[in-house]
């Protein structure tokens, strides 16, 4: 329970850090990139819009501390102004349109990406010097020096424009209304493809080697005798002793992962024109639209931090020493 | 290094040995060989870029969209610029920037991480609670974040790369200080009165060498990385000629909807072939200095091995 709350205190620290940071970022920038959005955009907007802007980005005489109150209380009630971009939808309204479209790419990447790498890094680990275990790393290392983005747009000029064979833009074909059909659904699916497979793609090694490595050490410890002594089938022994003692790293992994899905998505959703929170960050920053752009940043960060608590509290579950001190 | 060891008459044999077959191993091993081989070729080519391709690499010179041929070895972009010169004078700014963000980054690391080891207590909680804030938020939306704040430019970049670069590697050499931390040595220098800062990067620093170097070699290979995706969304400088900035205007011009693949591989390629150098040096120093992960030809004669080296 004391461990819960110690992390549950870092995340809230971390959530107030990210916060402050945004808070700063408008006020402090050389340039007043704030003004220059203003003087892009005033023609368009209400008055009163235009003033709930000024108090958000700090575009006004109060004093500094009463500013920072006034931008907590705006961030925990969520208000977050109106998009500049997409004018005069809210913040909130944009981002929530969008997150699932993130959280279904990223999602689907990192539970693919993690199983099959971990099962390969089983597999390299129990049978040490075989094919798996020399053939793949240094190939799964080589596909993960290539920048995110390229593998997508590799994958997009090859599947995509050359071969045909899989849908190179948005989550889905333009005109369907999304419905549960199996024809929406289908449809969604084929657009996934490209690029989930690139993030799976670029991902995959490091789980490998990760669980890989783990695992050598694992196979060194005495229990894994004692199991052979005994005369256990060696798939049991993998999977139920070797395995999943030398499961612990991989779970924090798949916390820190998450932030790498976010990231990675980004580059990857601009090269496919994915509409999901990535996407329109870039958007965002291209439109001079800093309400989005700072909405998006402090979901994108929420996210991250409420995923590596829910990993924690599951670390809990499955790591008895955890729980006795 | 050498003073730390003239001072104390019991550590020289312990010490230096590792040290020497640390740098031999490194040269007897071929994942070594391999990367440090890409990386010079590299180096010689940035540095001969301006002799070999003399005048502006951005400059029109012909037919727009050209596939490749003898005249133009990769073709030409669609606006007409040769894509061999612009792929040879990209590589100056990708490993300017990609060499200053892991050095700046693994320094900042070196004193976070030692002040943390050394200091411990209050420090150290202060220090890693902002190193673990740092690792936490996700960064590429922070890259974003800052460069879209920040006026545009080289110094930027290298600015944001590294604030969002820094903490990885103080993590790591904080672990590493903090067990030479608990060694003998560092408890006599301490009680013979050295200064704080001598301890820290004459006692424990030289002695942390090898992690350093892995460090900065990951240092590095972010920094090429992040400071491509950064330039690919179009968040660089975008008047400079570099890998990223190649791949953003590869993205801007159509080159994947025209099918001119000759636009956006070569930039591509040597992006990963920096990193997958970089990568290989890192695993081969791990290689090295982690027995554990060596290579067992036969397991039989293991034994026999440690006890010889053991014997020594």
């Amino acid at each position: 329970m004391r461990f819960i709350l110690r992390r549950l205190g870092f995340y809230l620290i971390a959530f107030w850090a990210s916060i402050t940071l945004n808070f700063l970022l408008p006020r402090f920038m050389p340039g007043d990139p704030v003004s220059r959005m203003f003087a892009r955009s005033q023609d368009r907007m209400q008055p009163e819009q235009i003033e709930a802007l000024r108090k958000l980005l700090g575009v006004d005489d109060r004093p500094i501390w009463e500013q920072y109150i006034d931008y907590m209380h705006n961030v925990f009630t969520g208000q977050m102004g109106v998009s500049i971009s997409r004018f005069p939808t809210p913040v909130t309204e944009v981002i929530s349109s969008q997150i699932g479209w993130t959280l279904l790419l990223g999602g689907t990447a990192l539970v693919i990406a993690a199983v099959v790498g971990n099962l390969l890094g089983i597999l390299a680990a129990w049978r040490r010097g075989g094919a798996i275990d020399s053939a793949l790393p240094p190939v799964l290392v080589f596909i993960g020096s290539f920048p995110y983005f390229w593998l997508a747009m590799g994958a997009l000029y090859l599947f995509g424009v050359v071969l045909g064979w899989f849908p190179i833009r948005h989550a889905f074909t333009d005109g369907l209304e999304p419905a549960f059909t199996w024809e929406f659904i289908g449809d969604v699916g084929a657009h996934l493809v490209l690029p989930a497979l690139t993030i799976v793609l670029v991902s995959i090694g490091g789980w490998m080697l990760g669980m890989r490595n783990t695992m050598i050490a694992t196979n060194s410890e005495d229990y894994i005798t004692m199991a052979e002594a005994k005369g256990l089938r060696p798939g049991r022994i993998m999977l139920r002793y070797a395995a999943r003692n030398a499961m612990l790293p991989s779970v924090t992994s798949f916390g820190m992962g998450l932030g790498f899905v976010v990231g990675g998505a980004l580059l990857t959703e601009v090269v496919f024109a994915y509409p999901g929170v990535g996407y329109q960050l870039l958007n965002a920053v291209q439109g001079l639209d800093y309400p989005l752009m700072q909405g998006l940043f402090l979901t994108i960060t929420a996210a991250v931090l409420l995923a590596n608590f829910l990993v924690d509290i599951l670390y809990v579950r499955l790591d008895p020493r955890v729980r006795s001190n | 290094m050498t003073t730390a060891l003239l001072k104390q008459p019991t550590q020289p044999t312990a010490v230096r040995k590792p040290n020497r077959s640390f740098i031999h191993g490194l040269i007897s091993n071929k994942k070594a060989l391999t990367g440090m081989a890409v990386m010079i070729i590299f180096i010689a080519l940035a540095l001969l870029a301006p002799l070999l391709f003399p005048g502006d690499p951005s400059r029109i010179t012909a037919m727009a969209s050209l596939e490749p041929s003898a005249e133009h070895w990769l073709g030409t972009t669609a606006k007409g610029q040769d894509v061999l010169a612009l792929t040879v004078h990209g590589s100056r700014s990708s490993l300017f920037v990609g060499l200053t963000v892991g050095i700046a980054s693994t320094f900042i690391g070196i004193l976070v991480g030692l002040a943390s080891a050394y200091f411990g207590k209050f420090i150290d909680e202060a220090l890693s609670l902002v190193t673990n804030v740092f690792l936490l938020l996700p960064g590429l939306p922070l890259l974003v974040i800052l460069a879209a704040f920040l006026p545009p430019g080289l110094g930027t970049v290298i600015l944001v790369l590294v604030v969002t670069g820094w903490a990885g590697s103080a993590r790591v050499l904080r672990s590493q200080a903090l067990s030479i931390r608990s060694k003998d040595f560092v408890a006599a220098a301490v009680v013979s009165g050295e200064r704080a800062g001598r301890i820290m990067f004459r006692e424990i620093l030289p002695n942390m060498a090898s992690i350093v170097m892995g460090t900065l070699l990951a240092c590095v290979i972010y920094g090429i990385g992040a400071q491509a995706g950064l330039e690919f969304l179009g968040l660089g400088d975008v008047s400079t000629v570099s890998w990223g900035n190649n791949l953003f205007w590869a993205g801007n011009e159509g080159a994947l909807l025209t099918g001119s693949w000759w636009v956006f591989v070569p930039s591509g390629v040597c992006i990963a072939l920096v990193a997958f150098a970089l990568a290989l040096i890192n695993y081969a120093v791990d290689e090295v200095t982690n027995p554990r992960l060596r290579k067992i030809k036969t397991p039989k004669t293991t034994p026999a091995k440690v006890e010889r080296s053991a014997a020594k």
